[in-house]
This record gives C-alpha cells, structure tokens and sequence, in this order.
C-alpha cells in the first residue's frame, strides 16, 4: 500500500516538475510579450488554434492563449471580461448583448469563416438523403423508426451536442424549427447529448440505428454525410465548399468572433490578420468555408 | 544553542490542529451557504411546481428536475447492485482466502484502481463498453443506463473493497479460530462469523460506495447518453439517462450569472448535497450504532 502510494506520489511530483519546467521556458518571453486569451466554440477550437500557431509564429513577440468549451461559455467569457476574444458558431443573443452594454461595452462582431453542418448517419445505414422537414421530424420524435424513410427496421437514436453549443443553438432554429421564429418546438428528450464532437462521431461510426449532426470541419471519412434538400421539390445536395457558398446546402451558417468593443492593438492587428487572404487561405484545410470576396 | 520548549511545541501544534479541524466545519458551511444563496433564488423564480416536471430543456426554460433526479438515482443504485458482490467478495478474498502474497499484491492494485481517474475509465466506457453493450444486448443505444451503472460500479468497487476489508481485517483473530474449533468450514466461519462480526464496517463501506457513485460527473456525462428522459419501468435501464452531476457540469459554462437556469442549476446543487448529507449520516449512524452493540456484547 505505501509503496503504491510512493509510486503514484513519485510520478506526481515528476509531472509538477515538468510541468514547472515547461513554463520557466516561455515565461522569459511573456515578460515582454503581449497575450491575447481567445475562448469559446467547439466547432472554431481547431482553426483558431492554426490560426495563432500561423500568427505567433510570424510575431513571436504575440501570445495567443485558445480555449474551446463551446459558443455560451466564451461569449459569458467576454461578458465577465475573462477572455479577449470570444469565438462563437451563432451570433449573440439580444440578451447577452444587453449583458455587455450594462457591463459597459458594445461587443463587436467580426464574420471569419463559413461553417456547412453535415447530417451524418452510419455508413451501413441505405438512407441516403433527408429533407429538412424529415429531419426536423426525426429530432421532435415524430419519425421513429428509419423504416418510415425507406431504411431498414431500425429504431432511430438522435444525437446532438450540448446546449452551450451554438451548433445546437442554430440546428435547433433553422432546422428543428425550420428557421420559424414563431415555432417553440424543442429537440424531444429522448435526444441524446454528447459533451463532445468526437462523441458523436464515435457513436455514428458504431452505430447503426444512430442519426447525429456536425460541423463538416469534425466530419471524418467513418460516417455517412446525408445530401439533404430544403423540400422535396428541390434537388438533394452534399455539403462542401462549393454547395455552401453557392446556397445550395440549406444548412451553412457564419462563425464568429466577438470582441470587447472594437478592438485596437494587437487584437485588431491579430483579427485584420485573420481577415486578410493569407489567414483566410488556412480555412479551408481545416475543413471550414473561407470568405467570399476577400 | 536553541533548545525549542517542548511545552511550547506542544501548545503550538496543538493549535495547528485545532485549526485545520475547525476550517473543515468553516468550509462546509460555507460551501453550504453558498450553494443555499444561489440556489434559493430558483424556489422564488422558477418555483417548486415547474422544478418539479418532467422536461428539461433549460435554454427554453423547461425546469424540470424530476428526469434528472431519478436519473441518478437509476444510476447510482444499479451501479451499487453491481459493485457490492464484486467488492465485498474481492474484500473477503484479499481479506480471508487470499494467502499473504497475494494480498499484499492485490491490496495496492486495488487502490490504484482507486485512483485511477474517472475520465480515463469514461473513455475506455465509450470506446470498448458502449459499442459493446449495443451489440450485445442489441440495444439501440449502447449510450444507457446501464453502462454508466457499470462503470459507476468499477469505480465504486475499489472504495467498497478497501473499507470492507479494514473492517473484516478488525475482527478478531480469536472469532476465526473459536468457529475452526467448533469444527465450521472456511465458508461456514467467513459466512457465520467473520462477515457477520464485520457487517457495520461492511454497510458504511456500502454508504460510502454509494456517496461515491452519486457524487460521479466525468464517466456518466461520457456513457449515459445524457437525454433527460423520464426513467419508466425496468426499461429505463437500457435507456439513456441524464444524471443530475452531468446537467451541472456540461452546463454551468454556459449560463449568465444570476439568470434563472443558473439558479436552478444551484438547486439540483443543493438536491445532491442534500442526498450525499443523507447517506452520510446514515452511513455514520449505522457504524456507530453498531459500535456501541460491539461494546455492550464485548463488556
């Protein structure tokens, strides 16, 4: 019992030390250097990650610190002033702005990228294509069984992120409710929430009876994206670059980044940077929809 | 030369003591208070009529903790059928059968099964348990209850284990040697003496188990599918539940300050403490009740 405990204790105090090592290293630059804290949107974590790794390295003199945890956490971030810039998959919410202004700034909006957001389901499921309708249908309990859209006898298993996901948020109105502002209709609570992107994936890939969501960034080669038409008179299409761009896939939306009032400094210059063809050409390795017209 | 006042020392570290005991009481109470001052806003608010339904969707403004609630308990009290024969069966092993090498190798990997963090086990849950659970049981989901009660039970064995066989290891030698005597097998004197003489020791292992379970977040969140369904009948099993620790964690990031949902997230707060306070007490009860019972048959 104690030697395990020496072991364990050991080890620990090994991981503090590296740890400790690690950070004496950069810390001679900070002393100098400028930080920029950038939080927020799971669906943005990876690009904002290549983004700063890009940025610092062409100013070493810049600290670019990227946290995920998803669209509400950063913008409640900003909000409470603990990050500079907030990434966010959907726009603020009329309250949050409200929020800010008493918290004594105006967030400013910056668009940086296009997000498509991919239907996926098991490869070895037959259902090949989806009208929104069906797939609102699906996610409010109403279709239950992938029978009822020319599959196999299999009941349907509905997944989704969380809800301080903006994916969740903009799936919900502009697919759910089919983008009525009237319409109250929730995801039934038979829909399963996964804390993660991954999750979902895994689950898709495992599982036939599965139907999940996502941003095409996280969509791997292991699933099955569904071509999906805004009714059935329109023609099904894939999302990709093009589809998206040229409003063909019902489902892309705008990614953001918020900041506390309009930004100066080094903040400025990083979202300039971000703006500008030689930020915008990372975009699309990454999965994502660069800018038109940039 | 120096020479310390060992009078002096003393007192010191008395008070040192002293201290460190008392700030456990303070930070309980704190913690208490501060849960209570967030939490209470959401009676006044939301109200106990619309926490107590069955939807939630919080974003919307559907409280309903009822789903939630029995979620964990679902979880937690499957989690316990399944870790107490395993653990109070490893604890008589390691204990009782075991010869002295074994024990001394299984007693250390048991608590570093102990320390093994729950998000480790999560991801071996979602990677190798869920899609086997599917298959195996043909489920739609192999997201369910009850692989997170499964789990639940790995990490709960391991605290079960170690208390149990603190308490089986008190018993005294002199017991196993009187039923030896009295000519009683190995499984006669472990099933009549032993376990018996060792039973309080045993349920507070049991209350313990179950305060770990119900307090779990990270390997639940990863394998129960997390939809806030109501659990309805021995089905809910292999259904997906979403526990009361998952809703507080995958959403506490997400609220405003002071809004109603973070209100409402304190009180499934309070809920837990409260149901954790219980088992406590319980658990504190029946051991010294069984003490005083100890005492009395042993004067």
């Amino acid at each position: 019992m104690s030697v395990a405990r020496k072991i364990i204790s050991a080890s620990l105090l090994i991981l503090l030390l590296l740890t400790a090592c690690a950070r004496s290293e950069s810390n001679p630059n900070s002393s100098k250097s400028k930080t920029i804290t950038n939080t927020g949107s799971d669906t943005i974590v990876n690009l904002a990650l290549a983004w700063a790794e890009q940025f610092q390295k062409e100013h070493p003199d810049v600290q670019i610190s990227v946290t995920g945890g998803g669209s509400g956490t950063g913008i409640n971030s900003l909000l409470s002033g603990t990050t500079d810039i907030a990434n966010a998959s959907r726009a603020m919410k009329e309250e949050e702005i409200a929020t800010a202004i008493k918290n004594g700034f105006t967030p400013k909006e910056f668009v940086i990228a296009r997000d498509a957001i991919g239907v996926i389901v098991n490869p070895e499921n037959p259902v090949q294509d989806l009208t929104l309708d069906q797939v609102s249908k699906i996610y409010k309990c109403e279709i239950n069984n992938w029978s009822e859209l020319g599959g196999e006898d299999r009941p349907i298993v509905r997944l989704s992120r969380e809800s301080n996901s903006g994916t969740h948020v903009y799936f919900l109105e502009t697919v759910i409710r089919l983008g009525s502002k009237t319409d109250k209709s929730i995801f039934c609570p038979k829909t399963l929430l996964l804390p993660s992107s991954e999750g979902i994936i895994a689950e898709v890939r495992d599982n036939p009876n599965a139907i999940g969501y996502d941003g095409l960034g996280y969509i791997t080669g292991e699933v099955k994206v569904m071509g999906l038409a805004k009714d059935s008179s329109q023609p099904y299409v894939i999302p990709s670059e093009i589809t998206a761009n040229n409003g063909t896939y019902p489902i892309s939306r705008n990614l953001f980044m918020y900041t506390r009032g309009e930004p100066n400094g080094v903040i400025a210059d990083y979202i300039n940077w971000i703006l500008s063809p030689e930020g915008q050409s990372i975009v699309s390795d990454l999965g994502f929809i660069p800018l038109k017209g940039k | 030369m120096f020479k310390p006042n060992p009078i002096r020392i003393d007192r010191n570290v008395t008070y040192v003591i002293k201290i460190a005991g008392y700030s456990c009481i303070l930070f309980l109470a704190l913690i208490f208070f501060f849960l209570l001052r967030n939490g209470i806003p959401a009676l006044r608010d939301t109200g106990l009529a619309k926490l107590f339904q069955t939807i939630w969707y919080p974003t919307e403004g559907y409280f309903g903790i009822l789903p939630l609630l029995f979620g964990s308990l679902l979880v937690t009290f499957t989690a316990v059928l399944i870790a107490l024969p395993f653990g109070v069966g490893t604890a008589v092993f390691i204990s009782e059968i075991a010869p002295r090498t074994m024990k001394e190798i299984l007693k250390p990997l048991v608590e570093i099964l102990a320390g093994m963090p729950s998000v480790v086990l999560g991801f071996i849950g979602i990677v190798v348990l869920v899609p086997f659970m599917q298959k195996t049981f043909n489920l739609p989901t192999g997201l369910a209850a009850l692989t997170g009660a499964i789990l639940l039970g790995l990490i709960a064995i391991p605290t079960i284990v170690s208390i149990a066989e603190d308490a089986l290891n008190a018993v005294p030698q002199s017991y196993r040697q009187a039923a030896i005597a009295m000519g009683a097998t190995r499984w006669q004197t472990i099933w009549g003496v032993t376990v018996p003489a060792a039973r309080t020791g045993i349920l507070t292992a049991i209350m313990l188990g179950i305060g770990r379970t119900l307090g779990e977040t990270m390997a639940v969140m990863m394998v129960t599918g997390n939809a806030a369904v109501m659990p309805e009948g021995l089905n809910a099993l292999i259904q997906p539940v979403r526990t009361m620790t998952a809703t507080i964690a995958s959403e506490m990031g997400e609220v405003a300050n002071g809004s109603a949902h973070y209100a409402v997230l304190f009180f499934i707060g309070i809920v837990l403490f409260i149901f954790s306070l219980i088992i406590n007490i319980f658990a504190s009860w029946v051991s010294t009740r069984g003490r005083k019972r100890a005492e009395r048959i042993l004067s």
